[in-house]
């Protein structure tokens, strides 16, 4: 929709240039996605020319910018990564100009690019207004629906998945009120060669929670480690009731932990 | 830098928040549709560089230096692109404003994305046609025809709009350029119940471009209802165009009137109010207990409220025979109380309207509207004009569903241009649509049945709330409405009614698709069904044995008006679809179980009146042309419900022409003496039968111009009376007429087998059967899509749909994000049948087709669920976290 109150664009933008009134643009499908009366001056990242994805010998460094479609014709050789892609209840023609960095920092339950740089042990690199950077796992970017950990003037310049996570196993969970609705439930588990194993929930709760084990849960050992993550945690929205999400977690998680376990046996 | 458009260079910059459908709009590109200006609907979609994109959340400033393809640059050299081709083929759409958005999409599509249309298309959606004809669209499935001479009625004959729908060309309400164009925003209410003590301009004023601030102070005293009906009287005169009370969160404050939007929303931001917060009551359940804020207290009786002392509009306590004599012969009594939410009418295109003063000073509003001529009346009331100076008209309308039966903005524009003396144009955004619109009214019904072992229904007793929301428009017209037609398609001997609509402090309900007749549908046919199990008789041989048959009285509990009787009967066969489809054995279902999955069949049926009691009226006129062609005037509005092809094919047959030769003019105030609208299942039974008659009348003279008499029919050919040339026998006009009465009836019936994974609640249909009489079916593929449509919506009210009010009286679900709208990939493929009947009423043997579909869709649902789990749901929806919870606290 029309941005009635912006007056201005910066074109490219740059670190030091934000002050109060100013939104950082990706894409901008979230942006004009609701009204924003308070906002009056886009700073445009997508024009900085960023590579959408650098492969770097530790792992794939993903723009900010770098859009979905360009997220999924890049990397989606790896299954976790499509998945995740078609986890968007915005359709391939969003993909075309919504970007990974803009996902996450809407930070809404059911962002998928959370759900994938989380449970792939990323780092998210951000830039401050002064252009100095600080890294900061993925699983604490996101600190609850709708907010993170940036700071006024500060924007995502990308997210680093290392090599080990992108090339292990993984199995994939989503639920929904509809086929392809808006995800209630976005679970991801993942076997490390070395034997770690990590259970990733999101969109069930207000903020992603990796459940991490030295190997492979038994039953019991996933339910307990399930138990930790607090009642009050479960989003209460139109998409799902609290009850439901949190036994769908329970039992995708169950599902996974078996998947996981299954892949391990020698064919 | 320029943008290039379909090929052409354009200098102008856009504005630095604008998004790209805006700015192609504004450079001519009407058929570009806004439908959620948000990138959940699609509608909107075009190819920048070639790739498709939702314009609306496409900053407009990035496509500079790009190439833009919209609709009207699709195809090449002037024919149809093939996918064009392929919707005006397949008729892929009804009121056609998502048409333009799936054509781009479709266009844009690889092999591999059309092999998974569902997942492809989640980002389109289509509110009229259920995506079957869609589907067949795309994957190139011809059904169309151009039918011969005389041989139009009952063909697959298109659309006559096809064409422009299809390129982009149609017109819809603001598909027009005004200059000189004003823009008005409302500010809106904060809370559910006020007084307003006073509302400070003077910063508004200040805003360059304002040109105007209305208020209460500035509207008439008048009160009014929003809903048209023919009769006046039938709904409460509640509503004033501004008032100084407030009675529902989102209700009109003021209006801000600007020469953009920006400054009219700035405008609006910097409005001062000061309110006196009144108590409020949310809760329809509350609202006729003592002491409960009252909602219209200074209003009575004379205003066509039935007990504003207590919040009620209107009731119904009738009986017929004795219920409890009947509950004592019962062998089985089943009782239970069902809840139904409010659901909106997403039509794809918004309220709206665009009003002018034309060179003679006449007022004309071109709206999205369903009523042009009641609303002509209704503005020209409040404001004081002979009929005469006032012009309404609509455009090709973007999907009604009933909630264009009402004046929403057409009031509050026509103050703003007769304030201003200059064009004004309203367009409701999609979160106006849900805080500020109106919904189908929620219903709390308690139904009890008694039956004996043989299955003779011996009492029906229904408890029925109906919940209109702070305005009573349509409140006691859908409350009477839904408790006849329901009952009265069963013979009992013993039938109590207890019904009250009352008033809350939440946004106001309206008409929609089947005013009434859905909410207590789902109540009755799940108590039956249930009846139906307690003595172990399968539910199609209950029906069988307990409905009316050719010849009955329909009657109710109430006084109703004696015109409604059964014209033709089809139920029976209808009922034979059912019991056909049940039984068919699981494993020939379109698509097996899931192993491990709860497997259940289910069936409802559902009767409907064709057109509304106490008087639908229709004028059309039939014009030869002088070149011999005709001309069809008629007052319906066209949204989709395809009575205009209709109207188009009884002309050319009656006439012996084709239906190409027939020129429509329509849904315009100045082409008629009156229409009293496109609701109520009209279009075909009352406007149709109009039509017959002018084109009837018409015959008769130009065989008497050639001497004949009006039986001499066969010496009337597409280009000749008697060896005479049609061409310079023109112009020559006849005119008909239809008061709506008497009326006949309409059957439905709907079977599902569903299946249900106890492990997450999710449901999946695996079967969905839907059996109709129509009577004559006029045209089998526009009913067909009727139909679908119908059934798709209803699946959206069953599974998904809600809108939420919370404790303060504020909607919170105001974005299809929030309210989700059947998509590709949530409707399934229903097979329909026709049942073979000709009417004794309607005209040429055809009766009503359009709302009833959606009806009885939920209780089959239902059923079938009850069916599969082993538990009755009783509150809509049926999602599969409610699913789950009952599986799961049923043990």
């Amino acid at each position: 929709m029309d941005l009635h109150t912006v007056t201005e664009v910066i074109s490219p933008a740059e670190p030091g240039q934000w002050r109060p009134g100013d939104a950082w643009l990706g894409g901008g499908t979230a942006l004009l996605g609701e009204p924003r009366p308070h906002i009056t001056r886009l700073l445009d990242l997508a024009a900085a020319g960023w590579p959408p994805l650098t492969v770097r010998d530790d792992g794939v460094e993903i723009a900010a910018t770098c859009t979905i479609a360009e997220l999924a014709s890049g990397l989606g050789r790896y299954g976790i990564v499509l998945q995740c892609c078609h986890a968007f209840l915005a359709s391939f023609k969003i993909w075309n100009v919504a970007t990974v960095g803009g996902n996450l920092c809407a930070a809404l339950p059911a962002g998928p690019m959370i759900s994938l740089s989380v449970a792939l042990d990323g780092t998210c690199v951000l830039v401050g207004p002064d252009g100095g950077e600080r890294r900061v796992p993925a699983a604490e970017f996101v600190t609850g629906e709708g907010t993170t950990v940036l700071r006024d003037g500060e924007f995502l310049r990308a997210v680093h998945l290392p090599s080990a996570a992108l090339g292990s196993r993984t199995a994939y969970r989503r639920g929904s009120l509809h086929r392809h609705g808006r995800s209630a439930v976005l679970l991801i588990g993942r076997a490390e060669p070395a034997g770690g194993f990590s259970l990733t929930v999101t969109a069930a709760t207000r903020r992603p929670h990796v459940l991490r084990f030295p190997e492979a849960p038994s039953a019991a050992g996933l339910d307990a480690a399930l138990d930790t993550i607090p009642a009050s945690q479960y989003v209460d929205d139109v998409h799902g009731r609290p009850v439901w999400r949190r036994h769908l977690t329970r039992h995708y998680a169950t599902q996974i932990r078996t998947d996981l376990l299954a892949g391990r046996r020698p064919t | 830098m320029t943008i290039e458009i379909n090929g052409t260079p354009h200098d102008r910059t856009p504005r630095p928040g604008q998004c790209l459908r805006t700015y192609l709009r504004e450079e001519g590109c009407f058929g570009v549709k806004k439908g959620c200006d948000a990138g959940d609907c699609g509608a909107c979609t075009v190819h920048v560089d070639g790739t498709p994109v939702h314009s609306c959340v496409y900053p407009a400033f990035r496509a500079a230096g790009r190439r833009v393809t919209t609709i009207e640059g699709l195809a090449s050299g002037g024919g149809l692109h093939p996918v064009q081709q392929g919707f005006l083929d397949a008729q892929g759409f009804q009121c056609g404003f998502c048409t333009a958005g799936m054509i781009m999409t479709a266009a844009a599509l690889t092999d591999a994305q059309r092999d998974d249309l569902p997942r492809s298309f989640k980002g389109n959606l289509c509110r009229c046609t259920g995506y079957r004809a869609i589907t067949d669209a795309i994957e190139g499935r011809p059904a169309a025809v151009c039918p011969r001479a005389g041989s139009a009625v009952g063909a697959n004959l298109g659309a006559p709009a096809g064409p422009a729908v299809v390129t982009g060309t149609a017109r819809y309400t603001f598909d027009l350029d005004v200059p000189g164009l004003l823009h008005l925003k409302v500010l809106r209410s904060p809370h559910a119940h006020a007084r307003i003590l006073s509302i400070d301009a003077s910063e508004a004023l200040a805003v360059p471009g304002v040109e105007a601030i209305l208020t209460h102070k500035d509207a008439p005293e008048r009160l009014f209802s929003t809903a048209q009906h023919e009769n006046e009287a039938e709904d409460p005169y509640d509503t004033r165009v501004l008032d100084d009370v407030v009675r529902f969160a989102g209700q009109r404050v003021a209006a801000v009137v600007a020469t953009s939007e920006a400054a009219a929303e700035e405008g609006v931001r910097r409005l001062r109010v000061e309110y006196d917060v009144l108590p409020a009551v949310i809760d329809p359940e509350r609202a006729m207990e003592p002491g409960a804020p009252l909602v219209h207290g200074d209003k009575g009786v004379a205003q066509g409220i039935v007990r504003a002392d207590a919040n009620v509009v209107g009731e119904l306590h009738a009986a017929i025979g004795d219920v409890d004599l009947g509950f004592a012969q019962a062998d089985a009594v089943y009782e239970a109380t069902f809840r139904t939410p409010r659901v909106q009418h997403a039509s794809l295109e918004t309220h709206g309207a665009v009003g002018w003063l034309d060179d003679d000073d006449r007022l004309v509003i071109r709206s999205s509207t369903q009523t042009p001529f009641l609303t002509r009346r209704a503005v020209s009331r409040l404001f004081g004009l002979s009929a005469d100076r006032v012009r309404v008209v609509a455009g090709r309308v973007g999907g009604g569903f009933g909630g264009k039966q009402e004046m929403l903005v057409e009031d509050l524009v026509a103050l703003a241009v007769l304030r201003t003396g200059r064009p004004v144009k309203w367009e409701y955004t999609r979160a106006e649509q849900f805080t500020a619109a109106t919904t189908r009214h929620p219903f709390v019904m308690t139904v009890k049945a008694g039956t004996r072992t043989d299955g003779t229904l011996t009492a029906l007793q229904l408890t029925v709330l109906v919940d209109t929301g702070a305005y009573g428009n349509h409140g006691a017209s859908v409350m009477h409405h839904g408790c006849h037609e329901t009952v009265a398609v069963y013979r009992c001997a013993n039938i109590r009614t207890d019904a009250h609509t009352v008033y809350t402090n939440t946004v106001p309900s309206g008409a929609f698709r089947g005013y009434g007749l859905g909410q207590v549908t789902f109540a009755v046919e799940q108590v039956l069904d249930e009846l139906a199990r307690m003595i172990g008789m399968d539910a199609v041989t209950f029906r069988e044995l307990n409905v009316v048959r050719p010849g009955d009285d329909l009657t109710a509990p109430g006084s109703h008006v004696p015109d409604l009787g059964i014209g033709s009967y089809g139920l029976d066969q209808c009922l034979d679809r059912m019991r056909a489809a049940a039984s068919s054995p699981a494993s020939s279902a379109a698509s097996s179980p899931p192993e491990g999955w709860l497997v259940g069949d289910g069936m409802a049926i559902a009767m409907i009146a064709a057109g509304p009691p106490g008087g639908h009226f229709a004028d059309a006129s039939v014009t030869l042309l002088p070149d011999g062609r005709y001309e069809l005037a008629v007052g319906t509005a066209e949204f989709g419900n395809g009575s205009t092809t209709v109207h188009a094919q009884i002309v050319a047959d009656e006439l012996h022409t084709t239906p190409d030769r027939i020129v429509i003019r329509q849904s315009d105030t100045d082409v008629v003496r009156h229409d009293t609208g496109a609701f109520a299942s009209t279009g075909v039974v009352v406007a149709g039968e109009a039509v017959l008659r002018a084109a009837r009348a018409l015959r008769a003279r130009i065989l008497a111009a050639a001497e004949r008499s009006p039986s001499e029919v066969h010496y009337l050919t597409a280009e000749t009376v008697d060896g005479i040339s049609l061409t310079g026998l023109g112009p020559m006009t006849e005119r008909g007429h239809f008061d709506g009465t008497p009326r006949s009836v309409s059957f439905n019936a709907q079977w599902f087998r569903v299946a249900v994974d106890p492990g997450t609640g999710e449901l999946r249909i695996l079967r969905s059967v839907h059996s109709a009489d129509a009577g004559t079916v006029m045209n089998p593929l526009q009913l067909r899509g009727q139909i679908e449509g119908g059934v798709a919506q209803a699946i959206g009210a069953t599974l998904a749909e809600h809108v939420d009010v919370d404790a303060g009286g504020h909607v919170t679900t105001a974005a299809f994000r929030q309210y989700h709208l059947p998509t590709f990939a949530d409707v399934p493929f229903t097979e329909v049948h026709f049942a073979d009947t000709t009417d004794a009423i309607g005209p040429l043997g055809a009766k009503s087709m359009s709302e009833s579909p959606y009806n009885p869709v939920s209780p089959a649902l239902g059923n079938a669920i009850r069916d599969a789990i082993g538990v009755r749901l009783t509150d809509l929806p049926y999602t599969a976290d409610r699913i789950w919870q009952a599986l799961h606290h049923s043990g």
